[in-house]
């Protein structure tokens, strides 16, 4: 009888899960849409984190709720600042290809 | 009256320097005010400085103890410096005779100067020189006698180089200012040492420790001491080696020279001596120096003189000379002859310059004595003063050099120095000679057709009259049968030299015969062939002191090849070793780093992010291998 009980060790290991292909989109993608997407997959993975503590370490507080509902907040403002640079970029280049975004170097 | 210039005698510097400030600020326009500002100025503290020499010569206790009063100036721990007037007979007397001197030269320049572009200026610096000697002649103190003594080398500096249009007159300012300096170092050096030795600059209480040393100092110390304070007047004064800019000094206009040789400037140096004998006296050794020094520098430079050319070269190189002789006597222990030579000394000197200031100005600056002659005729007043200044330097009683030169001579007899005596009276025999040469060549003889002389205005002769008057009768004041000045002016006891008429009749002697030959040889030898002949005949001497024995080419043979060779190398290490490696070598390696880390910075989002990951992989890594202790270190311990 496969019982199912899900733990906090569950929770970490899905936003870990979460985290590193955030990472890994963020590192490799070439689009910057895509980019901004990984982004806000890695900050779900922390939302998920807060979430859990909370849940499991804290029952009572709402601490870790209050933050995740910060960085929810500021996840949509930084999207709405990112994809404006991106059209503007966009308007200049016609390219979103992170490769080519090399002058902002020296 | 009397009571109130005693009391005031700070005033005496003060009018000169009044003026000075009157004529630069308020009256340079104006040629005529100017000149009228700086004379009134001088004739106003010759008044005071004459009640002042007054007051002190008629009470004796002024000669045991010195009538002081001074304010301060500042103080720090262990340091107070006054600054004050010190009036006792030896100031009072330079007092009077600066101001007497300088009154008459000043009233000379304003003929002199007429027509001078810069006529208001030149009576400005004119009072400031004269200010500045004066302050160091009642300087209570040696510091403050030092701040008058460089303002002395600054105004000598402004006046030589006065026709600053002139190369010559430009190199020379830069000479004296130089020469002086490179002596004053030594200067500075002494007065600092006396103050960290005995923790006092103020004369008096100076000359009170100085006469026990032995609890503050050495032998050795002191004699150190007193070698760098007698560089200073080696510079000032013109002593060899360090004469050579004397004679360049010329160049400044006559009144200039007249003021530098006579009554300020080169006796400021005899003066410091004069002042600082408590000093001198307590070192043998050191007295010996200044005699030797003097001794020698009066011979050399008469050796010089004989020889010259030039009207103001001449008298130049007789000013070293003489001052010499001061030197000579000061070293010999007499500051009564050394004093009643600078005394006599002013007066001749300065009448021969202004007359040679007068022969110029009729000539339109001709210096050559053998392009000269027959003067006398047509500028009779000039020829004759300039005759009776003649005799005075030559030594020819009753004249003023005779008994001050007499005084020298029987010093140096008397303290048994025979071989400084020998050098002293031949000294007073070329002396007499070297300057009957240029007075036979230049005032009598046939005239010359090219020249058309004619007598200068009154304000220039009238000051001429005035100094032959005092070189004729200056001497008077001390003659062995009256010696006034013997029982004011003294170091230590005053006193009466029994007069030795052996040495007057022999410096009489070789004064005529000095005057003699140079009258067979220039004047009644028409074509001068014997002259010629005895040029030809010496040639190998003639060029030696014609040329001044090539002191200034050796000077600057040693300033090419050690002081620019040194500078060249330092000039290398700079270049190479300061610049080369430390300034350019920090720079390179900054700018080749920066080089270096500049391929790091892509530009690239992606290639930041990565680095940042890794930082971060990095620190996680640290601290799970390491604990939570490190974990807490490294966070600052925030739970």
């Amino acid at each position: 009888m496969l019982t199912l009980s899900v733990s906090l060790h569950h929770y970490l290991i899905l936003a870990a899960v979460l985290f590193g292909i955030g990472l890994f989109g963020v590192l490799t993608k070439r689009n910057a849409v895509a980019v901004l997407i990984c982004v806000e997959l890695m900050l779900n993975a922390i939302n998920i984190n807060l979430l859990a503590f909370n849940k499991y370490i804290t029952p009572g507080d709402f601490i870790g709720q209050i933050f995740a509902i910060f960085v929810i907040t500021v996840a949509a403002a930084e999207v709405g600042v990112g994809l404006a640079i991106i059209i503007a970029i966009y308007r200049n280049k016609l390219s979103v290809n992170l490769d080519e975004f090399d002058w902002l170097k020296w | 009256m009397v009571e109130f210039a005693m009391h005031n005698a700070w005033l005496v510097p003060l009018l000169p320097a009044l003026s000075f400030v009157i004529i630069v600020f308020l009256t340079k326009p104006w040629k005529r005010l100017s000149a009228l500002v700086c004379v009134a100025g001088m004739v106003l503290s010759c008044v005071i400085a004459t009640l002042a020499a007054y007051g002190v010569f008629t009470n004796h206790e002024f000669t045991e103890k010195p009538l002081v009063y001074a304010v301060r100036w500042f103080s720090m721990a262990g340091l107070n410096i006054d600054v004050g007037v010190q009036l006792d007979p030896v100031s009072a007397m330079m007092m009077f005779m600066v101001t007497l001197v300088g009154s008459l030269i000043f009233i000379y320049a304003t003929g002199y100067m007429e027509g001078d572009p810069g006529y208001s200026v030149f009576f400005s610096y004119l009072s400031l020189f004269a200010a500045s000697m004066l302050l160091l002649v009642i300087s209570s103190n040696l510091l403050q006698m030092f701040v008058a003594w460089e303002l002395v080398g600054l105004c000598s500096y402004l006046l030589i180089g006065f026709y600053s249009h002139k190369i010559s007159a430009r190199e020379a300012a830069k000479k004296a200012f130089i020469t002086c300096r490179v002596a004053d170092f030594g200067l500075l050096l002494g007065l600092l040492s006396l103050q960290i030795v005995f923790g006092t600059l103020n004369l008096t209480e100076l000359a009170e420790k100085i006469s026990n040393f032995g609890q503050y100092t050495s032998m050795g110390i002191l004699t150190l001491i007193t070698v760098l304070v007698f560089l200073g007047p080696i510079g000032k004064s013109g002593q060899f080696p360090l004469h050579v800019w004397l004679p360049d000094a010329m160049e400044g206009p006559t009144p200039v020279s007249a003021l530098i040789h006579a009554a300020t400037m080169v006796v400021a140096g005899v003066y410091l001596v004069g002042r600082t004998m408590f000093l001198f006296t307590e070192v043998p050794s050191a007295m010996e120096l200044v005699a030797v020094t003097g001794g020698f520098t009066a011979l050399f430079a008469a050796s010089i003189a004989i020889t010259q050319r030039e009207i103001k070269r001449i008298l130049a190189y007789s000013t070293v000379s003489q001052i010499g002789y001061m030197m000579l006597a000061l070293g010999l222990g007499s500051l009564t002859a050394s004093m009643f030579h600078l005394w006599t000394h002013a007066f001749f000197k300065a009448l021969m310059f202004l007359c040679a200031g007068s022969v110029l100005h009729a000539l339109h600056h001709k210096a050559d004595v053998w392009e000269m002659g027959g003067l006398i005729k047509k500028m009779p007043i000039t020829g004759w003063t300039f005759v009776v200044g003649g005799l005075a330097i030559a030594g020819i009683p009753p004249f003023a050099g005779f008994w001050s030169k007499d005084e020298i001579l029987l010093a140096a007899f008397d303290t048994g120095h025979y071989v400084l005596f020998t050098m002293a009276a031949l000294t007073a025999f070329m002396t007499a000679f070297y300057m009957w040469r240029m007075i036979f060549l230049a005032l009598f003889g046939d005239e010359k057709p090219e020249n058309h002389p004619h007598e200068s205005p009154w304000n220039m002769t009238l000051p001429l009259i005035g100094l032959a008057v005092l070189s004729a009768v200056g001497g008077l004041v001390g003659t062995p049968w009256a010696p006034f000045w013997q029982e004011w002016i003294f170091f230590g006891h005053p006193h009466h030299a029994e007069p030795n008429y052996l040495i007057m009749i022999g410096s009489v002697v070789l004064a005529a015969a000095g005057i003699y030959l140079a009258y067979t040889l220039y004047c009644a030898d028409k074509t001068k062939a014997r002259a010629h002949a005895l040029k030809e005949r010496y040639k190998f001497f003639w060029t030696l002191s014609y040329n001044k024995y090539y002191i200034d080419e050796i000077y600057l043979w040693f300033n090419h090849t050690f002081i620019d060779g040194a500078a060249r190398l330092f000039y290398l290490f700079d270049i190479y070793v300061v610049d080369g490696i430390i300034v350019n070598g920090i720079a390179a390696i900054t700018r080749l780093s920066g080089e270096g880390l500049r391929v790091t910075q892509t530009g690239r989002l992606q290639n930041y992010a990565l680095v940042f990951f890794l930082g971060v992989l990095a620190v996680a890594v640290v601290l799970a291998f390491t604990g939570p202790s490190v974990a807490a270190g490294l966070t600052g311990g925030v739970k």
